[in-house]
Formats: structure tokens, C-alpha cells, sequence
């Protein structure tokens, strides 16, 4: 109970700090929007399989920007002060369900701007709408970690995206074809198999992530 | 060398050299598209198996190390993950080769050919993170969670993806296993022994880097 309490006060602190600076959504916002634009203005038209993938791929670098942050923003002496007080489980708890309700958020305002910049080829929405929502899932639950091992070294960003990129490629490669069934409007029984591996990805993802960051939390 | 303890450094030169002979002489069956190609099995597979298996010991000896702070585990660790490295990229060859006579190029878009680069990836990525950290304790630590963190991953990645989609490879997307059809008894007498001394030798050499690392640190710090 007092974990639970625990981790959740840390996500108001989150959203409190993000609330008072509103500098990683401004910020992250802006990127898409920009990434989407600068895509319509040199592609114009697009046929299916190509909008599927470059939506993917925007969402992928957008995650990534968004993510890498989680563990710059705040200074040292601000977590020598979180050693004494809380528990390591709840701190990265938190920070992945803080990423995973910024994600989806993001997630789904890049859909809809993509939607109405480009055209719509998709068929199922309903389910579109679902492989983004595990999109988000999947990639707060790996990059949260990923950020807070890049963190440790010095130079976070580029070894932010070396560290993220081989451990999101099975995830990406999932989430593409669900999206592309999804898109297809092919029946929504054939891709569940995609959907069981990719939650038990995450399964997987957020235990290792629980059990870990106790070892790097402290220098 | 004691053979009661080095025995099984014996019985690794003595299987991998079985089966390079017998690879190279013994009699295999004449299938169609592969024909004598179906030798590379004995240098092609145990390469995988044996990068698995170090693989794990990367994995195991990470977490040994997260559990200890032993820096010879920690030795241990990378070393595996080298040596495993190599054989993935001697797997990767062997391959492509075997890929450009059976299935016309070197590569093609297989879905265990790019798992397999992806997993590779990984372990360079593994590397990457550890020449960017100075510190030799902090390395270890940190290099250690990532490489328990990025394990399942690779699991995934090599045995689960691929059987979710069609490959040219047996064993998937429902192409029957080689087991099944491909390999008689003959061969099998050849294969089982080469993965087992292709396993022994990984480790071997893995074993002589891990002394090499420590003799080598030792003369740094006098």
C-alpha cells in the first residue's frame, strides 16, 4: 500500500514539474508537428505500406526525444535527496506510467495531425487506435530504462539512440505489421498472436526494468 | 593441462575436429536445391548454438556481477559477449555464403538473417556503452544491466519473431524442421558432436581471453 502511494505521488510530481515548465510537451509537440509537415511537404502523396512506416517512424524519433529526458531534467543533488526518501521500484515505476500516459497523449495527437495533413488509408480505426495505445506501451516501458542506463554514462544522447534502437526493433517490427493488418482492415483475429508477443514483451520489460534499476539508480 | 579437470578442452578439439573431417568426407544424402551444400550444416548451425550458450553466460555472469561486484565475473561477462560476438559474425558468414548457392543471394531479407543482425547489434551496442564509461566499477555495473535488460530481447528476437512469419529457413513459418526430412542418422552422428565441440571450444577460448584480461590488468596496475 505504501508503494503504491508512494509511486503515485511521484507521478503528481512529475506532471506538477511538466505542468509548471510545460518544456518537454511544448517541446515534443512542436517536434511533431514539425516532422509531419516537413514529411507532407516532401512526399505530398504517399501510397499505404510507405504512410504506415513513416508514421512509425516519426512516432519512433518523436518517443525516443520525448523519453531521453526523463532522467536529464532533474539535477544530482535532487536525487541524492530522492535516495533517502524513496524507493527505487517506485521511482522508475513511476517515471514509466508518467512516459506512458505523455506517450499516448503524443501518440495519439501525431495520429490525428497525420490524418489531417496526409490522407486516411485506415480501414479498422478502432484497432489502429489500439496498436498506437500498445505503441505507447511499448515504447515508455523500454526507453524509460534505456534512458535511465544512458543517463549513467556522459554522453546521453547518441548513446541514448545506440542503447534504444536494437531492443526497440522486435517491438517496432510487431507493432508495423499489427498497424499494417490494422490499416488493411484484415480480420482482427490474425494479428492476436502479434498482440500476445508484444505484451508479454512488455511484461518482460517492465519486471527486468523493476528488478534492475535498483543496481544504477546510485553512482 | 590435468585431464581431470581439462578433459572437456580435449573432447572439444578432438569433436570439432571429427566433424571437419567428416564434413568435409563423410557421405551426406543428394537433396534437391541443396546438394553437397547440405555440409555446411556442420559449420553453419553449431556457430548459433555456441553463441547462444555464451550468450547466456554474458547474461548469468551479468547478474552474478550485479549480485557480487566480483570483478572477475565482470570478466567473465564481456568476454563472453566477445567471443559470442565473433561466432555470430562467423554464423553470419557461413550463412550468406550458404544463402547465395541454395537461395541465390547472400541476403535475403530472411527474417532470422536480420534478427540475427539485429542481435549482433546489441552486443555492439553492449560495447559502445562500455567505452563510454571511464570509471572501471560504474562500467561493469552499468554494461551489466543493460546487457540482463537487453537479454529477453535477444531471446525474442532470434527464437520467437521468426517463427511468427514465413522464412526461408527450416523450422519456420511452416517449412519443416532439418531434422525432419533433410539430415538421416548418418549425419546426425556428425552434427550433435559438432555443436557439442563448437560449445566446448567457445567456452575454451572464452576461458584463455578471460586470463589473458586479467593477467593483462594486473601488469596495468603494478
Amino acid at each position: 500500500m505504501a508503494f503504491i502511494k508512494e509511486t503515485a505521488t511521484l507521478i503528481r510530481k512529475e506532471f506538477l514539474m511538466e505542468w509548471r515548465s510545460k518544456y518537454a510537451l511544448n517541446g515534443i509537440l512542436i517536434y511533431v508537428f514539425a516532422t509531419v509537415f516537413i514529411c507532407y511537404l516532401s512526399f505530398k502523396k504517399i501510397d499505404p505500406i510507405t504512410w504506415n512506416a513513416l508514421f512509425w517512424i516519426i512516432l519512433l524519433f518523436t518517443s525516443i526525444n520525448a523519453i531521453a529526458k526523463s532522467f536529464m531534467q532533474e539535477n544530482r543533488s535532487r536525487y541524492l535527496y530522492y535516495y533517502t526518501i524513496v524507493n527505487p521500484a517506485a521511482l522508475i515505476l513511476s517515471k514509466i506510467i508518467y512516459n506512458l500516459i505523455l506517450m499516448s497523449l503524443i501518440a495519439f495527437i501525431c495520429l490525428f495531425f497525420y490524418t489531417v495533413v496526409f490522407n486516411n488509408p485506415i480501414q479498422d480505426f478502432a484497432y489502429y487506435l489500439l496498436a498506437v495505445a500498445l505503441g505507447g506501451l511499448s515504447f515508455s516501458s523500454m526507453f524509460t530504462m534505456v534512458s535511465a542506463i544512458a543517463s549513467k554514462a556522459n554522453n546521453n544522447s547518441t548513446l541514448m539512440a545506440i542503447l534504444s534502437f536494437p531492443v526497440i526493433v522486435p517491438l517496432l517490427m510487431l507493432l508495423i505489421k499489427l498497424a499494417k493488418n490494422a490499416m488493411d482492415g484484415i480480420d482482427r483475429a490474425s494479428s492476436a498472436n502479434e498482440i500476445g508477443v508484444l505484451l508479454l514483451i512488455n511484461i518482460i520489460v517492465f519486471a527486468v526494468s523493476l528488478l534492475l534499476f535498483p543496481y544504477i539508480w546510485r553512482d | 593441462m590435468k585431464i581431470k579437470s581439462d578433459w572437456w578442452k580435449i573432447l572439444g578439439v578432438v569433436l570439432v575436429l571429427f566433424s571437419l573431417f567428416q564434413g568435409l568426407m563423410g557421405r551426406v544424402p543428394v537433396l534437391p536445391i541443396l546438394h553437397e551444400t547440405i555440409r555446411n550444416i556442420y559449420y553453419h548451425v553449431p556457430m548459433w548454438f555456441a553463441m547462444v550458450i555464451l550468450f547466456v553466460f554474458n547474461a548469468v555472469y551479468s547478474i552474478k556481477y550485479l549480485s557480487s561486484g566480483n570483478e572477475h565475473h565482470d570478466n567473465i561477462a564481456v568476454e563472453a559477449a566477445n567471443v559470442g560476438l565473433f561466432l555470430g559474425v562467423l554464423g553470419l558468414l557461413t550463412g550468406m555464403l550458404w544463402a547465395k548457392y541454395t537461395w541465390g543471394e547472400a541476403w535475403s531479407n530472411d527474417p532470422k538473417q536480420n534478427s540475427a543482425a539485429i542481435g549482433m547489434l546489441v552486443y555492439l551496442a553492449y560495447f559502445v556503452l562500455r567505452g563510454s564509461l571511464d570509471e572501471a566499477q560504474k562500467r561493469a555495473k552499468i554494461s551489466a544491466v543493460y546487457s540482463v535488460f537487453a537479454f529477453p530481447v535477444m531471446i525474442v528476437l532470434l527464437f520467437i519473431l521468426p517463427r511468427l512469419t514465413d522464412s526461408l529457413h527450416p523450422g519456420n513459418g511452416g517449412n519443416p524442421g532439418f531434422n525432419k526430412y533433410d539430415m538421416d542418422n548418418q549425419m546426425r552422428m556428425v552434427f550433435y558432436p559438432a555443436v557439442i565441440g563448437w560449445i566446448l571450444i567457445g567456452v575454451w577460448v572464452m576461458q584463455i581471453r578471460v586470463r589473458l584480461l586479467e593477467i593483462t590488468n594486473q601488469i596495468l596496475e603494478n
